[in-house]
C-alpha cells in the first residue's frame, strides 16, 4: 500500500511541477476577469482539462452562448476520444473507482497510465494526486494571484519533457516504431496543412486511419486479436 | 461578471468533456470490444505521446532563434539524458530547468 502511494508520488513529481505552475496561471487568469477562489475551484474540479479551462475564462469573460461553448470544449478536447479508446483494456475491472479513473483522465495523467505496469491502486492515487496538484494550484493562484517569489517562465516545459521522456520510453521498449513515428510524422503534417489552432481534430483521424489501414500489413506476422 | 450564466456556461463546459472522456467506454467498453477498436487501442499509446509532443511544440516558429531553438536544445537534451541514463525525472529537471534558462537570460 505505502509502496504503491510513494511510487504514485514519485512518478508524477513532474505533473505535480507543471499542474501548480498552469494551475496556479489558471487561477491567476479566473481573478484577473472577476472571477474568486470559487468559481475557479469548481472548474478545476468539475472540469478538470487545462486547455479548456483556460479557453474557458475567454468564454466566460466574453458571455459566449452555450452553444458556442459547448462547440469549443468538443473542438479542444476531441482527443480525450483517444485515451478513452486506448485505456478500455485497463480499466475494465477497476470497480468502483471506474467512473472517477475516466473523469479525470488528462494528458498528463494518461501518459504516466499508459505505459505503467497496470495496478488499480496505482492508477487510482495518480488520478487522485494530479487532480489535487491542480486543484491546489488553482486556488493559491487565484487568492496569491502573482505574488510569487521567483521567476517561473517556462517551468510549464516540465509537462512538454515528461511526454518526450515517455515517447523516448516507448521508444525504447518496442521494437515496433511504426506507431511512435505515425503519430509524429502525420501531426507534424496537420500541424503544417491546418496550422497550430485546428491541426489537433484532422491529426487524430489520420493517426487512426493510418494505423489501423498500414499497421494491418505491419502486424501481420503477429498473432492478433 | 460571475452569474447564473457563468455557472451554465461552466456546466456546460463539464458536461462535454465528461461526455468525450466517458463516450468509448460508454459504446465500447462493453462485454466484449471490438476487435478493431481493441487494436487501435494498443497501437494508439505511442502515436498519441508523439502527437502531444507536437502538440506541446505547435507555436514554435522559425522566423526567429528565439522561436524554436528552446525548445530544441531543451527537447533534445531530455530525449538524450533519457535515452542514455533511463532517469526520466532527472531528464525532465534538468531539460526544464535548462529550458527555463535558456527562455529567461538567454534569448
Amino acid at each position: 500500500m505505502r509502496g504503491i502511494f510513494r511510487r504514485a508520488v514519485r512518478d508524477t513529481v513532474p505533473v505535480m511541477t507543471g499542474y501548480l505552475v498552469l494551475g496556479a496561471g489558471f487561477g491567476l487568469l479566473m481573478r484577473a476577469n472577476g472571477f474568486g477562489a470559487g468559481w475557479a475551484a469548481a472548474m478545476s474540479l468539475f472540469i478538470y482539462a487545462g486547455s479548456m479551462q483556460y479557453a474557458g475564462v475567454e468564454l466566460l469573460a466574453s458571455g459566449a452562448g452555450l452553444v458556442s461553448v459547448a462547440l469549443t470544449t468538443l473542438m479542444v478536447n476531441a482527443r480525450h476520444l483517444f485515451y478513452g479508446i486506448s485505456m478500455i483494456g485497463r480499466y475494465k475491472h477497476a470497480g468502483a473507482a471506474k467512473p472517477y479513473l475516466i473523469f479525470s483522465l488528462t494528458d498528463e495523467t494518461y501518459s504516466i497510465l499508459c505505459s505503467a505496469p497496470k495496478d488499480r491502486r496505482y492508477d487510482l492515487w495518480v488520478s487522485v494526486l494530479d487532480q489535487a496538484y491542480w486543484v491546489f494550484g488553482t486556488v493559491a493562484g487565484n487568492l496569491l494571484g502573482g505574488a510569487l517569489p521567483f521567476d517561473t517562465t517556462g517551468v510549464d516545459f516540465a509537462l512538454t519533457a515528461l511526454f518526450i521522456t515517455i515517447f523516448v520510453q516507448q521508444w525504447q521498449s518496442t521494437r515496433q516504431h511504426f506507431p511512435a513515428l505515425c503519430g509524429v510524422g502525420v501531426s507534424a503534417v496537420c500541424l503544417w496543412l491546418f496550422g497550430p489552432d485546428n491541426f489537433l481534430v484532422p491529426a487524430m483521424l489520420a493517426i487512426a486511419a493510418v494505423l489501423l489501414f498500414a499497421g494491418e500489413r505491419k502486424e501481420g506476422g503477429e498473432k492478433d486479436a | 461578471m460571475p452569474d447564473a450564466h457563468a455557472a451554465a456556461a461552466i456546466a456546460v463546459m463539464a458536461a462535454g468533456t465528461a461526455l468525450l472522456r466517458f463516450l468509448p467506454f460508454a459504446v465500447f467498453g462493453g462485454r466484449r470490444t471490438p476487435a478493431l477498436v481493441a487494436r487501435l487501442g494498443r497501437l494508439l499509446p505511442c502515436a498519441i505521446m508523439g502527437m502531444l509532443v507536437v502538440y506541446c511544440l505547435k507555436d514554435v516558429e522559425f522566423s526567429s532563434a528565439a522561436g524554436f531553438l528552446p525548445q530544441l536544445i531543451g527537447g533534445g537534451c531530455v530525449a538524450a539524458i533519457c535515452a542514455k541514463t533511463k532517469n526520466a525525472l532527472l531528464a525532465i529537471i534538468a531539460g526544464t530547468a535548462l529550458y527555463m534558462v535558456l527562455v529567461q537570460a538567454v534569448f
